[in-house]
């Protein structure tokens, strides 16, 4: 279980997140909505450690992760995978390499076990013959496919997910969500998604959570999101241009003037 | 301007505690350190070779200017053996590397950064000045003597080419000087000197690389200061470095 209480983060004046409680239970998928820029994916890599919170707790099945040593934290890394947004996969390295790379880094395996792995890894994400490609040669969707296979291979508890359709065909964007809700049905994989795909969304979660001006402002099944009467929520739900969202902006929102 | 040099300079120092810890934490992964030093040593060394000879041969004609006016122009291949193994070679092979692998360096980790790579390895638990930077700082620290070590001698080959065709100086005379002139004292103040360069242009290069603001600018803009940054640290070096020398050794 992971659990966020109180968390801030800011970077210079930009207040980023503001005082954010969020619970995520074993073995549930909790997607966090809200518009791009809104502190998502600074909330996965703070809890990550990657990025180091102002204030606030993170507990990571009862370990308060926050001050943590290094040595401690790595150990809980280990079992969170994070698939990033554009893929981040490693430019130096072929697709194989990427993807076995925790296995190379910390285990001591011999190659056919894993090669096993690799291939059975891109097989879950639909990919085969492109283990000596270099992530250069792949296409945007590949490129996230091939994170998720990374992530994969390492046979994680927990996986975070930074917009794992975006840029991506709809064909494979209903496969990744497949896999997603596959992964904790018979794994028991407790994941976050980070999204502003809606349709994913509600096909993924078990939980919604919105995220407006650095705050949860709505929580629930996709079911109550859904039925929910917050105007904000309803205008980032119907992809409205016009709406409390866009009112203070002062923008020529798609239109021509 | 005094205060962010001097905040400057306590990052750089940061970074090299951190690295110095972590080229000291095990496991030892020689093949990333080996794969580093190629790029430094044998990619730089064809640049850093003709960049000695070339100015071996223009120590030489610019001394012999002067020289054979006092028909001094015997000296002139011990003047040139000093002044390139202790200065000149370590110095400008330094800065040729500087441009050369420190800005790539930057390059190669600002895109890892800007591409979240860098947040990568961290998400998998992996210490990025343990596998960036380590690697690299070792390479530079170790081939940068070495290459300089070539251009000593490539240099020396230089001066030897305008001595002997132009100057008439016989070859055997012409080495004869050099070793008379030379002692394991120059030779080790300009190694020494190079350790320290090497030392520079990872940290720089990387500390750069590590703290880049975003995009493509971004790279840009941290490739460009880390080439500058280093010039100016090397020089800044190497004169703190010569001085100290003198006074140590007339002391």
């Amino acid at each position: 279980m992971i659990e966020i209480v109180n968390l801030n983060k800011s970077f210079g004046e930009n207040v980023v997140l503001k005082n954010v409680n969020l619970t995520i239970e074993t073995g549930q998928t909790k997607v966090i909505i809200g518009r791009s820029g809104v502190g998502k994916s600074v909330l996965l890599k703070s809890i990550m450690g990657i990025l180091i919170p102002d204030s606030g707790s993170i507990k990571i099945d009862g370990v308060e992760v926050t001050d943590l040593p290094e040595k401690e934290y790595n150990k809980i890394r280990m079992k969170i995978g994070m698939v990033f947004q554009g893929g981040a996969l490693f430019d130096s390295m072929n697709v194989a390499e990427n993807v076995a790379f925790v296995l190379n880094e910390f285990m001591r395996l011999d190659k056919r076990t894993v090669d096993k792995k690799i291939e059975e890894s891109l097989a879950l994400v639909g990919l085969q013959g492109v283990e000596d490609m270099m992530p250069s040669e792949l296409s945007g969707g590949m490129k996230k496919r091939v994170s998720l296979a990374r992530v994969l291979c390492m046979d994680p508890e927990v996986i975070f997910y930074d917009e794992p359709t975006t840029g991506v065909d709809p064909v494979t964007a209903d496969a990744i969500n497949t896999l997603i809700v596959e992964l904790r049905n018979k794994l028991d994989v407790t994941s976050i998604v980070v999204t502003h795909d809606m349709n994913s969304a509600y096909k993924v979660a078990d939980k919604i959570a919105m995220i407006y001006s650095g705050q949860v402002i709505a929580e629930g099944t996709p079911q109550e999101i859904q039925q929910a009467t917050h105007p904000v929520v309803r205008q980032f739900i119907n992809g409205d241009a016009k709406g409390p969202i866009t009112d203070g902006e002062h923008l020529v929102f798609g239109h021509l003037t | 301007m005094a205060y962010r040099f001097i905040s400057y300079i306590g990052e750089l120092s940061l970074l090299g505690g951190r690295t110095f810890y972590w080229a000291l934490v095990p496991p030892f992964k020689i093949g990333r350190i080996l794969a580093q030093s190629k790029r430094v040593g044998p990619g730089s060394f064809f640049i850093a070779s003709l960049v000695a000879f070339f100015i071996g041969m223009i120590m030489s004609l610019q001394m012999a200017y002067q020289m054979v006016e006092l028909s001094a122009e015997i000296y002139i291949p011990s003047i040139v053996a000093i002044s390139i193994t202790r200065e000149l070679a370590p110095v400008l092979t330094a800065l040729i590397v500087a441009g050369r692998v420190g800005a790539g360096m930057t390059a190669e980790l600002g895109t890892m950064t800007v591409t979240e790579q860098v947040d990568a390895l961290k998400a998998f638990a992996v210490n990025p000045v343990k596998y960036l930077v380590v690697p690299r700082f070792l390479a530079l620290v170790i081939m940068l003597p070495v290459l300089t070590i070539f251009s000593d001698v490539i240099g020396i080959l230089g001066g030897f080419v305008i001595c002997v065709y132009k100057l008439f100086i016989s070859p055997s005379l012409y080495w004869s000087m050099v070793i008379q002139a030379l002692t394991a004292k120059d030779i080790l103040t300009g190694l020494c000197k190079t350790i320290v360069f090497g030392a520079i242009i990872a940290l720089v290069g990387c500390h750069q690389g590590l703290n880049v603001d975003s995009g493509a600018e971004g790279v840009g803009k941290a490739t460009t200061q880390s080439v500058v940054v280093s010039f100016i640290l090397i020089i800044m070096a190497d004169c703190l470095f010569t001085t100290m020398f003198y006074f140590i050794w007339n002391m």
